[in-house]
């Protein structure tokens, strides 16, 4: 007999080993994220993804399906803590969509679109943060890092490299090289490393390829992210198990 | 003409942009006017607002006056709504903010390529400007905000209607854009 959870009362089902998240996305169920991509080990530092499973508070990403889970995803509640968690991460660094590169494709500002997220909320930190513009190809913009870990985790699991580590805690976090001289240009990192393309943010961005695509035709202007989170998933809502575990590489084939 | 609804504006550290924008209504600004009066705003040249509605600011504050203009809004609007990029979240203007503002000065003023008699402007007339240019829901209460750099037409449209049609506005997602 197959296992299923439920999700906001749907039955999904799920095979040993899958999480949460993999069993929504596979069944088509999208729940937000920032810092999860389905070929990455999970981080669950986002909290995006926070699910009730049988009345307490969860991390979709990295909280294994077990057989008959109670799970609620689109509750008012968690729709409006998923809100105000988007609004400290826009208001602790320095996110001006209108003078960034990135934005319309930017995964942060289209969960934000995706919550209808109108407002900053909470008071604006304006942190100092530093760019580095010394790699010939690839650019950090500081201000628009969330510490997610997705650079770190593909320059370590996919690039076969370990370009990138996040050091310091709390206010004091930030994204470091792997170099003495704490500069892009003296690391290994190319411009073909997936590292270098997976920031859901504008922090790590292609030199020379920002306005490739205009804004106005960019991914999110006409596309929620649950559908584009979904689609690139490989995810077919009414298939049955086991499922696609394909990459959720949508936004990497558009004008980076 | 007494039952008109009264709409204030301003731009406090803004580019006009947004009020730019809303000009972009077009022919619509017919049927608005219909029910709607305009009170202070840079379109009628009314020097202070009183008993509004609703009251529109356009930009975060950057100096002394945009405060005073600012409360003065809150005073004087039933309803307050931080329309654009600037108003929500400092904008542009707000990447001053890790520069010390005696840098910024000397920079427009004494240092940059091409001044002439340099000196930094002391008339009493002026307002001092903040260390730091901040959204304006740091210094009042917004009742609404209108994304966008600048939000377009529609947003304009879309949520005046929705106020004056007695509606609670509210943004579909292809109206909902930060740049």
């Amino acid at each position: 007999m197959s296992k299923a959870i439920t999700i906001d009362g749907k039955t999904i089902p799920f095979e040993d080993g899958q999480t949460i998240m993999d069993a929504a996305m596979a069944a088509g169920v999208y729940i937000p994220h920032l810092c999860h991509q389905p070929e990455f080990t999970p981080h669950g530092s986002c909290k995006l993804c926070t699910v009730k499973v049988n009345g307490r508070n969860c991390s979709a990403c990295t909280y294994p399906a077990m057989d008959g889970q109670d799970v609620l995803n689109e509750t008012q509640e968690l729709i409006d803590d998923r809100k105000k968690i988007t609004q400290m991460l826009f208001v602790e660094g320095n996110h001006f969509c209108p003078s960034c590169e990135k934005t319309g494709n930017c995964q942060l500002q289209a969960v934000a679109y995706h919550l209808n997220m109108l407002d900053n909320h909470f008071p604006l930190f304006y942190p100092d943060r530093e760019v580095d513009a010394s790699h010939a190809e690839v650019m950090i913009d500081h201000n628009r890092c969330i510490f997610c870990t997705l650079c770190v985790r593909a320059s370590q699991q996919k690039d076969g490299k370990d370009v990138f580590a996040v050091s310091g805690r709390g206010i004091h976090k930030h994204l470091i090289v792997n170099a003495q001289s704490g500069l892009l240009k003296d690391t290994d990192l190319e411009v073909t490393d997936q590292a270098a393309h997976i920031c859901p943010t504008g922090a790590i961005l292609i030199k020379r390829t920002g306005y490739q695509v205009p804004i106005g035709e960019r991914i999110y202007d006409h596309k929620q992210i649950d559908q584009v989170s979904l689609a690139a998933s490989g995810s077919r809502p009414d298939a049955a198990f086991p499922p696609s575990l394909a990459v959720e590489t949508e936004h990497l084939k558009h004008g980076e | 003409m007494a039952n008109k609804i009264r709409v204030a504006t301003t731009s406090l550290a803004g580019c006009f942009g947004c009020h730019m924008s809303f000009l972009d209504i077009d022919e619509r600004m017919l049927q608005l006017v219909e029910v709607v009066e305009f009170d202070r705003s840079p379109l009628t040249d009314i020097e202070h607002c009183t008993n509004c509605d609703i009251g529109l600011i356009e930009g975060g504050v950057c100096n002394s006056e945009n405060v005073h203009v600012l409360r003065e809004f809150r005073n004087n609007c039933k309803i307050l709504v931080a329309v654009g990029a600037c108003a929500i979240n400092g904008g542009l203007p707000a990447m001053r903010n890790h520069i010390p503002l005696e840098e910024c000065l000397n920079e427009a003023y004494l240092d940059g390529i091409g001044v002439e008699n340099p000196q930094i402007p002391s008339d009493i007339e002026l307002p001092l400007l903040l260390n730091q240019v901040r959204p304006i829901h740091e210094v009042v209460k917004i009742d609404y905000f209108l994304p966008g750099c600048p939000p377009s037409a529609d947003v304009f449209w879309k949520f005046l209607t929705d106020l004056i049609e007695g509606r609670e506005p509210s943004l579909p997602y292809e109206l909902v854009h930060y740049d």
